[in-house]
């Protein structure tokens, strides 16, 4: 059973529409990537699944059901823009929203303290929030969405504002997520994490599916036919090869519909050239993002 | 354990910890009295220890006033012309003079010169004046006592019987109002802090979105339940260490300082009644704070909004000197049942007049009514409003969000 499954969603803010007939599902064990840029229906997507909002049509089920008050418990929400109880002390905060999912107070405090060292926050623990930065409070925010164990997991722009090394922490502790099994929605702009974390990704725009695929398949559907080569010395003509690009330390070829770039590595070989890198060119999720984007402006 | 019940039980705490919150409970009452006390002890210091004796001069063109020239402590001085009246104004010899013109008996005017900036002549120098005229103008015709009796002719000596025809426990004087005119106005302050503390933070979690965190876990109606009645709950708390101390701190002042404050009393049906209209004066507040709440844009936004209907609580208090003087106007009643302004002004009623049985149904009904009413909009709109950040919606959006929630 899919952990989120979305039929045909549609939701109008007066003449404006936010969400056009969107349609996905996220399984457990999975991390589906929501991406699209701003003002593409992200947000009001979840939104919606979170029942923070009705749709004006189209259905959300999760774990099979229509959202309830039981299934809140089951789900973990960190939202884009992250605010805390000022006054409030980091354990305080996490043992209060974390009983609001239904946590017993020990364990709470007992898993807090796994996370508050996972994170690098446990001496901040009796810190009051507006004693930190804004980066520690991302993180604090960050453990109250997964300490009840949730197995729905929405984070939107978990990554921003973190330093590298705890970029690095959340990022690990997401990944052990989705191998315990957990759900996850990840909406954000970093193409790259996108790219080292997501196993699907969705990508929105004016509200519409733009693509919806497995993070393989489409960098091979957008693979483009050509190689990076880098040598010493210049490269000769090379029959097969239409356009070539010079980048820093290699170039580009554009192969020829019927060439593969089997057929220019035998080449190369051929006339000996010494060759310090052959690399097929994948496309990064990025340039797919911008070019579809760019298609569906156009 | 219920949501609700966690909800309140955060909320609860952090209202009775808040700064504003423990000065009002714990603080204020107690200065209060302490001032109270203060007045009473600077007022008994300031008195002078030996009765100063006060000349005052007249000067008489008439030719028939010559006696009852001591008064006590004050003392009429004759003078034979308004010379040597006014030097002896200026040595100060006398603190100031009366002249009795030789037409006073066909146009009764008396000329008053005195050194003091005054707005009117003091009340004891125009009794003196009349009791001094009096006894010289009839003490050929009639008796001391009678000449006494025309110039106090009233002492009126007023008791109040219950309905047996008994002398009534509680007798009616001015110290019946002070502790309820005390207690309204410390219920208006803390309606206007809790209100205030209550929009200004849905406002913040809505502005800082942990709102979104918060719905994400518990349902608008369990996290505004829980809410408001933290708040009655605080009210309730606050009503009660104000009732309780209030007769043993008032009976310590009272032994200790004695004067104005032994006549306070405290009306018999007052304990319940301030209670009661406590709890429900905050809880009408709170459930209107939920609904500024959810229209607020940030909390200084909110916060201004929160002056706007809170500022209704003090209505009664703005014409408490005009109730003393007409207690059973049909205005008061109107403020008694107009929710917004029942808490502080039955309060403040109590203090002054009996207040007809009915009149307490029907206010109590139509504030746990307007409670109901206004919780069952207030989620609505908080429901409806709740995503839109950074903007207030008008009047008109707020009232299409209501008709489609």
């Amino acid at each position: 059973m899919a952990a989120v499954e979305v039929s045909h969603l549609c939701k109008t803010y007066a003449d404006v529409t936010a969400v056009n007939d969107l349609s996905f599902s996220v399984d457990p064990g999975e991390i589906l990537g929501l991406i699209g840029p701003n003002g593409a229906g992200k947000s009001s997507t979840i939104k919606i699944i979170l029942d923070f909002m009705r749709p004006d049509s189209g259905v959300v089920k999760i774990f099979g059901q229509q959202m309830n008050e039981a299934l809140k418990d089951q789900i973990g929400y960190l939202p884009e823009e992250r605010g805390l109880y000022k006054k409030l002390t980091a354990i305080d905060l996490i043992l209060y929203l974390s009983s609001l999912k239904g946590m017993d107070k020990a364990m709470a405090e007992e898993k807090a303290n796994v996370l508050l060292e996972q994170t690098g926050m446990l001496e901040y623990k009796n810190k009051k929030n507006k004693e930190m930065s804004k980066g520690m409070g991302q993180l604090i925010q960050f453990i109250v969405t997964i300490i009840h164990d949730p197995d729905l997991i929405v984070l939107d722009e978990p990554f921003s504002g973190l330093d590298p090394v705890r970029t690095e922490a959340i990022q690990n502790i997401i990944g052990n997520l989705r191998d315990e099994g957990k759900a996850i929605i990840l909406s954000t702009h970093q193409m790259n994490k996108v790219e080292e974390l997501c196993d699907r990704v969705l990508m929105i725009n004016k509200g519409r599916t733009v693509l919806y695929s497995d993070l393989v398949e489409t960098r091979a559907k957008f693979r483009r036919n050509s190689v990076q080569v880098a040598i010493d010395g210049e490269l000769g003509d090379l029959p097969g090869v239409i356009d070539r690009k010079l980048t820093n330390s290699s170039v580009e070829l554009f192969l020829a519909p019927d060439t593969t770039p089997q057929t220019i590595l035998d080449q190369l070989r051929e006339q000996g050239i010494a060759i310090n890198r052959f690399e097929v060119t994948t496309p990064s999720l990025n340039e797919i993002f911008l070019n579809l984007v760019r298609a569906d402006h156009e | 354990m219920n949501k609700t019940y966690l909800i309140f039980k955060h909320e609860f705490l952090q209202a009775i910890k808040k700064v504003g919150f423990i000065v009002l409970t714990f603080i204020v009452p107690v200065l209060a009295l302490v001032a109270i006390g203060l007045f009473e002890l600077v007022t008994t210091l300031t008195e002078p220890s030996v009765k100063e004796v006060t000349t005052v001069g007249y000067v008489d063109e008439v030719g028939i006033f010559s006696e009852q020239t001591d008064q006590g402590l004050i003392k009429l001085v004759p003078f034979t012309s308004r010379e040597d009246a006014t030097q002896a104004l200026v040595r100060r010899d006398v603190s100031e003079y009366i002249v009795i013109p030789s037409d006073y008996t066909s146009s009764g005017t008396i000329q008053r010169y005195t050194l003091a900036k005054e707005l009117i002549p003091p009340p004891i120098t125009t009794h003196l004046i009349e009791s001094f005229l009096a006894w010289n103008l009839l003490k050929d015709d009639v008796s001391p006592e009678v000449i006494t009796a025309i110039v106090s002719p009233l002492n009126l000596e007023v008791t109040r019987l219950d309905e047996n025809g008994d002398i009534a426990q509680e007798q009616g004087n001015i110290g019946n109002i002070i502790i309820p005119g005390v207690f309204s106005l410390l219920l208006a302050l803390a309606l206007q802090f809790s209100a205030m503390s209550l929009v200004s933070g849905l406002a913040e979690e809505k502005e800082s979105r942990l709102i979104d965190v918060l719905f994400s876990s518990v349902s608008v109606r369990q996290l505004l339940i829980g809410k408001v009645l933290a708040l009655g709950t605080a009210g309730l708390l606050q009503a009660l260490v104000w009732l309780i101390s209030a007769p043993p701190l008032l009976h310590l002042a009272s032994s200790l300082f004695g004067g104005f404050l032994s006549i306070i009393q405290i009306p018999p049906n007052f304990l319940l009644l301030a209670i009661v209209y406590f709890i429900l004066g905050y809880l009408l507040f709170a459930v209107i704070s939920v609904g500024i709440g959810g229209i607020s844009s940030n909390a200084t936004e909110g916060q201004n909004l929160s002056l706007l209907y809170t500022l209704t609580s003090f209505v009664p208090l703005w014409f408490v000197g005009l109730m003393v003087s007409f207690p059973n106007n049909p205005i008061w009643v109107a403020l008694s049942i107009f929710p917004v302004t029942a808490p502080t002004q039955i309060i403040l009623r109590l203090g002054v007049s009996d207040i007809p049985a009915w009149q307490i149904v029907t206010s109590i009904g139509v504030l746990g009514f307007s409670i109901i009413v206004g919780l069952f909009l207030s989620i609505k709109i908080f429901r409806t409003f709740m995503l839109m950040y950074g903007k207030r919606p008008g009047l008109a959006e707020i009232i299409q969000g209501l008709k489609s929630a």
